[in-house]
């Protein structure tokens, strides 16, 4: 009986969020790859009868590049955020609690302005004729001709600028539960700041900086409006591309297919990389297992 | 001096307007247990912190073994910490928790091995060193702290509140445990408490430090016996906190006239003289409450009081009462014989005699106020 009431229990509580997700993301997610194998009418819309035609040409040579390109600067963007939130996320949960809450709102602050008006603002930044190329080339660390704006270089400042704050709070959350007096008593045992650093607090707030790598990582794949803005011709991402095929070329099905390589393109790695932690996972086990059998047993001898 | 083992010269450590630790010297001799005792906040960890590296003295020097280690950072000195949390890696093996100080001294595999397994034999705990911190008990993740601290033969071990975090049968324990690690290992020991009952359990010598500075530096019975102020006498353990003039002297005994009181007579050890005020004390096991009367052949020599009984808590061990003597409130703790025997149990409001020996009482100079 008491069985029976906590299935219907843990039904009851789960359906609402299995509903909600069921209807606002798996069938939405259905709908747009199943787009991809329609052709695509003259008018916009979507023709009837099945075919792989927009799938044959999506092997075009030019998509892989460019997914090859969204990965490549998405990775970047993902690891220059970690590795600069991982002083700040430290930095931060070593305030007082007056300056935690203080700095967590500046860090938080540019989410008043739209995002749009940010980047714009990053384009302006970066022109030829702007202050940063002024400061640069007169302080002779580049030169003239450089351009700033309009490069994949380009993609990857502004994108590190943007998703920044969604790797500190992730790996600031986690920092903040982290015990510092297990830095001291790396320190008090012989351990340097840097080595401390390293082997416990970086293990101490792994799951933050997981976190952070999904936040940065995921968004970055999907992102248009950074390329579009900053990025140059040369440094289309697949973002650029969907949204081409959606609205000026009115080509749903092209666009529903380069979602769909999109999304394999986000999971693959993503899930090479969780298969490569529970590998570890179980070889840690195993060795642990292994360890103590042998310790059992050399002390029964 | 800086030929001792351990020398605190002269330190002294301010935190803004607070002054931790106010120009302390001591000396810790090699393999001793030494303890700093006193209430919370009396600047007693920040003298560790300051022997460990984790903080720098305003002025003063630290020497350790002739060696000036004042501003050597904590991983440049060999002394280790047991932290009062224990601070052990929550990601690390047990075995990985004590291999940690070797593994960064870069000693070869093997003899790592041979020390970590010693060292576990040592704590009993050799079937545990796979397991992670978070499955170890309170009292085996202390004794893995301590294993941690000690596997590479620090110069000095400090302690930190160790057993504040157990519950008292495993606090009781521990203490046993840490005097026979002490006595294997031979390594000097700084242990600061706030508990006067660990500090004269296991040290050789305690500075009982108020205030950041150090009142009192002697051995456990010469604290409780003779303490040099009044806060080191109500600081360790209880006491009767009586404070008169000294009206007449006697040879080695000396008269306290007390503020409505009575006359008291006390062992003047000190030699001092009439008109001195002092401030005398008087443990509660030392002092006598019986319905009758001393014997009278007693009755000259000792100091005799009637009193009324105000308040009795039967406390299983012994017994304390609280008596008023003409106004004053003594406490007095009576150990029990034939307890259910005695026909004539002392029971609240009864009249009785207070009396204890005038060597029990102990007197400590008081600047007038």
């Amino acid at each position: 009986m008491v069985g029976v009431r906590n299935k219907l229990r843990e039904v009851g509580l789960t359906m609402p969020s299995f509903l909600w997700l069921s209807f606002f993301f798996v069938v939405p997610t259905v709908i747009v790859l199943s787009i991809a194998f329609h052709a695509a009418s003259p008018d916009g819309g979507i023709a009837p009868g099945f075919t792989l035609a927009t799938w044959r040409s999506i092997s075009n040579p030019n998509y892989p590049a460019i997914v090859w390109r969204t990965i490549w600067i998405s990775a970047l963007t993902t690891f220059f955020c970690v590795i600069l939130s991982l002083p700040c996320a430290y930095a931060i949960a070593r305030m007082t609690t007056k300056w935690r809450a203080a700095v967590a709102g500046l860090i938080m602050l540019p989410f008043w302005t739209s995002f749009i008006v940010r980047v714009f603002a990053w384009r302006t930044l970066l022109n030829p004729e702007g202050f940063l190329q002024g400061l640069l080339s007169s302080i002779g660390i580049i030169d003239q001709s450089v351009s700033l704006n309009y490069n994949s270089g380009a993609i990857l400042v502004v994108s590190v600028y943007s998703f920044l704050p969604f790797a500190i709070m992730p790996i600031y959350a986690a920092a903040e539960k982290f015990d510092f007096s297990l830095l001291e008593a790396a320190r008090d045992l012989g351990a340097r700041s840097f080595f401390a650093f390293r082997k416990i607090f970086l293990p101490g707030v792994r799951r933050g900086v997981i976190s952070a790598v999904l936040m940065v990582f995921i968004p970055a794949i999907g992102s248009y409006v950074i390329p579009d803005l900053v990025g140059g011709t040369d440094s289309e991402l697949i973002g650029n591309k969907i949204y081409q095929r959606t609205f000026p070329d009115r080509n749903l099905p092209h666009a529903s297919a380069l979602a769909g390589l999109t999304a394999v393109a986000v999971l693959l790695p993503l899930g090479c990389v969780a298969w490569w932690m529970k590998r570890q996972d179980e070889r840690e086990a195993k060795r642990l297992a292994e360890a103590t059998s042998r310790r059992i047993s050399g002390g029964a001898a | 001096m800086k030929d001792d083992f351990l020398v605190f010269d002269h330190v002294t450590k301010r935190f803004g307007a607070l002054t931790a630790v106010n120009d302390v010297s001591l000396t810790v001799n090699r393999g001793e247990f030494f303890s700093l005792l006193g209430p919370s906040g009396c600047g007693k960890t920040t003298l560790l912190r300051m022997l460990g590296g984790f903080e720098r003295p305003d002025s003063g020097r630290i020497y350790l073994e002739g060696k000036d280690i004042t501003d050597l950072p904590p991983n440049r000195r060999r002394v280790h910490t047991v932290f009062q949390n224990y601070a052990l890696f929550p990601t690390m093996t047990i075995w990985d928790n004590i291999a940690f100080s070797l593994k960064l001294a870069h000693m070869d595999g093997k003899e790592i091995e041979e020390k970590v397994e010693e060292i576990l034999e040592m704590i009993q705990m050799s079937d545990q060193a796979w397991k992670y911190p978070s499955q170890l008990s309170g009292g085996q993740k202390q004794r893995v702290a301590i294993a941690r601290a000690l596997v590479d033969r620090p110069q000095v071990l400090l302690l930190d509140e160790p057993l504040a975090a157990l519950d008292l049968k495993l606090r009781q324990h521990m203490l046993l445990e840490l005097d026979t690690i002490h006595d294997q290992v031979g390594i000097t020991f700084l242990y600061v408490t706030h508990d006067q009952g660990e500090a004269m359990s296991l040290s050789d010598r305690i500075a009982v430090i108020n205030r950041g500075k150090i009142e009192q530096l002697d051995g456990p019975a010469k604290i409780y016996e003779a303490p040099a102020s009044r806060f080191v006498a109500s600081f360790i353990g209880d006491t009767n906190f009586i404070s008169g003039e000294i009206v007449s002297v006697e040879g080695d005994y000396c008269f306290i006239k007390t503020d409505g009181f009575a006359q008291i007579k006390a062992f003047n050890d000190k030699n001092l003289a009439t008109g001195q005020r002092v401030g005398l004390s008087v443990r509660p096991e030392k002092i006598r409450v019986t319905l009758s009367p001393p014997p009278p052949e007693k009755g000259a020599a000792i100091n005799v009081f009637p009193s009324t009984v105000k308040d009795i808590v039967y406390q299983g061990v012994y017994t304390k009462y609280w008596l008023d003597a003409n106004g004053v409130r003594i406490s007095a703790l009576k150990p029990h014989s034939r307890f259910l025997l005695d026909q004539e149990a002392i029971t609240w409001n009864d009249k009785v005699f207070v009396w204890w020996h005038p060597d029990d009482g102990y007197m400590v100079e008081e600047d007038d106020v």
